[in-house]
């Protein structure tokens, strides 16, 4: 089984659920989509994100009602360095989108979805507490894994594997 | 949607009220989980997990590996349930690569799933029903979850720490005699699930202590992100085995048991149904398990027989290769969702072309089941917690990763 190659082009993909619903709501919005693999990636304005996450999640034809996950890829040393990356599922429809928003390392804070979905609050902090990413509009952004005194976030590329010594 | 407030407890929010500690050692809270409850006399009026006890940084960890030696790690992040996550990753890793698995390692893998299943819903289930009183039938299930931990061993040699998954396929053959042993066990254990719940169904004490206790709502229960039997059994009809299937699951025939009550009784309904279910399932692999390799006609990938390493030179160097550079996989992100034992177990991988991976995220079902404790208990006696978390089958090892 080869693997097909990435499809990017809008056109092509505005018949997924999740693409057609952002493309009527604000195309201005997408900075990007891609198909690969069987699964769809699209790539939101930041300052957008909490706004694109509500759309989807009310909408009628197909919810996305169900956030799967939320972490975060750190790029370093490239920029934009952190993308925040959201798994979401519809559960009426089965289907599955990736949202994606790409965060300088100058200024790694990004609009919290706790609004959207009560379930972001461990996610976003776990994001905060691992890549120092944070969360404006979190209602309790504290360290969750890492000890409250701890210096520095594992997960970042920057930070060794051993830990500092 | 409805909304829940963060909830730090520090300090008491009131003079009548008072923080009580309690874990991380506690054994009602399955391993290292502490909570901190405010109550007010018998009634908690907030709860708070505190998590991170177990943290050992395993995403940190597998950036630094080869991709075949991360197998190895995923079973600690559930450590009740490895062949769940050793499938989750493998599959992961295929679907970057593209690879085609043989039918019959497919089988063997949904075979051995759904014993991992059952073996970890015994644990759930001796566990639950002794943190509520019910002593007898812990030792009940740890006598058929000893039965399938030798099942375990003969395949992987390993009882718990299995890694007997592998990307491309299996890590050897299955053993002369597994199959059958594997069949004696199927026919034996519905009767063994009779007893189960001959001692719980119907035991008017368990009921008491279970039914009408820590509701949850299938509105909360979506919004809060829980999952799997969680999710099901506030009437949430989903199944990734039947909704997104995986590894041959559309092969197989079987209900997905929903609750409607959502209380500590509807999700252990759901699991013994499941454990039945469960069992149907490895009838149906038994009975119908196809010939064939058990590994992927992909020599840069899987290593080679033993017998051809020592015999032919090309095999010898995709071996020597493998070995000392892994295998590179082409850039690109997968995330791969399988229905757990406790839920959606997801894995999202980022490649970067290297034979590293770039980014591996779990995403834990237990780790999403805790939010909804603090919804299940506020407002309800502090005796109920330990049913509720019982309830949930946290794992902390999946919740700390």
């Amino acid at each position: 089984m080869a693997l097909a190659p990435a499809i990017t082009d809008l056109e092509q993909l505005k018949s997924h659920p999740a693409l057609a619903r952002l493309l009527g709501w604000n195309p201005a919005a997408i900075q990007g989509a891609k198909f690969d693999r069987e699964e769809l990636t699209v790539w939101i304005e930041k300052g957008m994100i909490r706004d694109a996450c509500a759309i989807l999640r009310d909408d009628a034809g197909c919810p996305f009602n169900y956030l799967c996950d939320l972490t975060c890829v750190d790029w370093y040393p490239s920029e934009p360095r952190f993308e925040v990356v959201y798994h979401l599922l519809s559960i009426p429809k089965k289907e599955r989108v990736r949202l994606k928003a790409r965060l300088d390392s100058s200024s790694p804070v990004i609009e919290s979805v706790t609004s959207v979905w009560p379930a972001a609050n461990f996610y976003e902090r776990e994001v905060f507490d691992l890549f120092g990413v944070r969360f404006t509009g979190h209602p309790h952004l504290e360290r969750i894994l890492m000890p409250d005194n701890w210096e520095g976030h594992p997960l970042r590329k920057d930070y060794p594997v051993e830990g500092y010594r | 949607m409805p909304q829940f407030p963060a909830t730090t407890v520090a300090e008491p929010s009131q003079d009548r009220t008072l923080i009580l500690n309690m874990g991380p050692q506690h054994p009602s809270t399955h391993g290292v989980l502490r909570l901190v409850l405010e109550i007010d006399g018998e009634t908690v009026v907030r709860l708070m997990p505190d998590i991170g006890y177990l943290h050992t940084g395993i995403e940190k960890t597998c950036e630094a590996k080869f991709y075949q030696q991360v197998v190895p790690l995923t079973d600690r992040i559930d450590y009740l349930c490895p062949l769940t996550n050793n499938l989750t990753y493998c599959l992961a890793v295929e679907k970057l690569l593209g690879l085609e698995i043989p039918a019959k390692a497919q089988w063997i893998r949904v075979l051995l799933n759904e014993l991992t299943r059952i073996n970890s819903h015994l644990v759930w289930l001796g566990t639950h029903a002794m943190d509520i009183g019910a002593m007898t039938v812990l030792l009940y299930c740890f006598r058929e979850r000893e039965d399938i931990l030798r099942l375990f061993e003969m395949v992987s040699g390993q009882r718990m720490m299995t890694s007997y998954f592998r990307v491309g396929g299996l890590a050897l053959e299955p053993p002369l005699g597994f199959f059958e042993r594997a069949k004696q066990f199927a026919d034996r254990f519905p009767g063994n699930v009779d007893e189960y719940e001959g001692l719980l169904t119907g035991n008017p004490i368990f009921r008491m202590r279970t039914r009408g206790v820590a509701r949850l709502s299938a509105e909360d229960a979506i919004a809060l992100g829980a999952t799997g039997p969680t999710l099901r059994g506030s009437g949430v009809d989903i199944d990734l085995r039947r909704d997104s299937p995986y590894s041959g699951y559309e092969n197989f025939k079987f209900k997905v048991p929903v609750g409607t009550e959502g209380d500590v009784f509807s999700r252990y309904v759901c699991r013994v149904q499941e454990l039945r279910e469960s069992i149907g399932i490895v009838q149906q692999a038994l009975a119908g398990m196809p010939e064939g390799r058990v590994t992927a006609d992909a020599p840069k990938v899987v290593l080679p027989d033993r017998e051809k390493m020592k015999t032919q030179m090309e095999a010898l160097i995709y071996h020597f290769k493998i070995i000392t550079e892994g295998f590179t996989v082409p850039a690109g992100e997968v995330y791969q969702a399988v229905e757990s034992p406790r839920g959606e177990m997801g894995y999202y991988i980022v490649s970067d072309g290297t034979a590293k991976p770039y980014r591996v995220h779990m995403r834990g079902p237990s780790f999403a089941n805790l939010q909804v404790l603090a919804k299940m208990c506020e407002g309800h006696l502090i005796a109920d917690v330990v049913a509720a978390i019982g309830s949930i089958d946290i794992v902390l090892g999946d919740v700390d990763r």
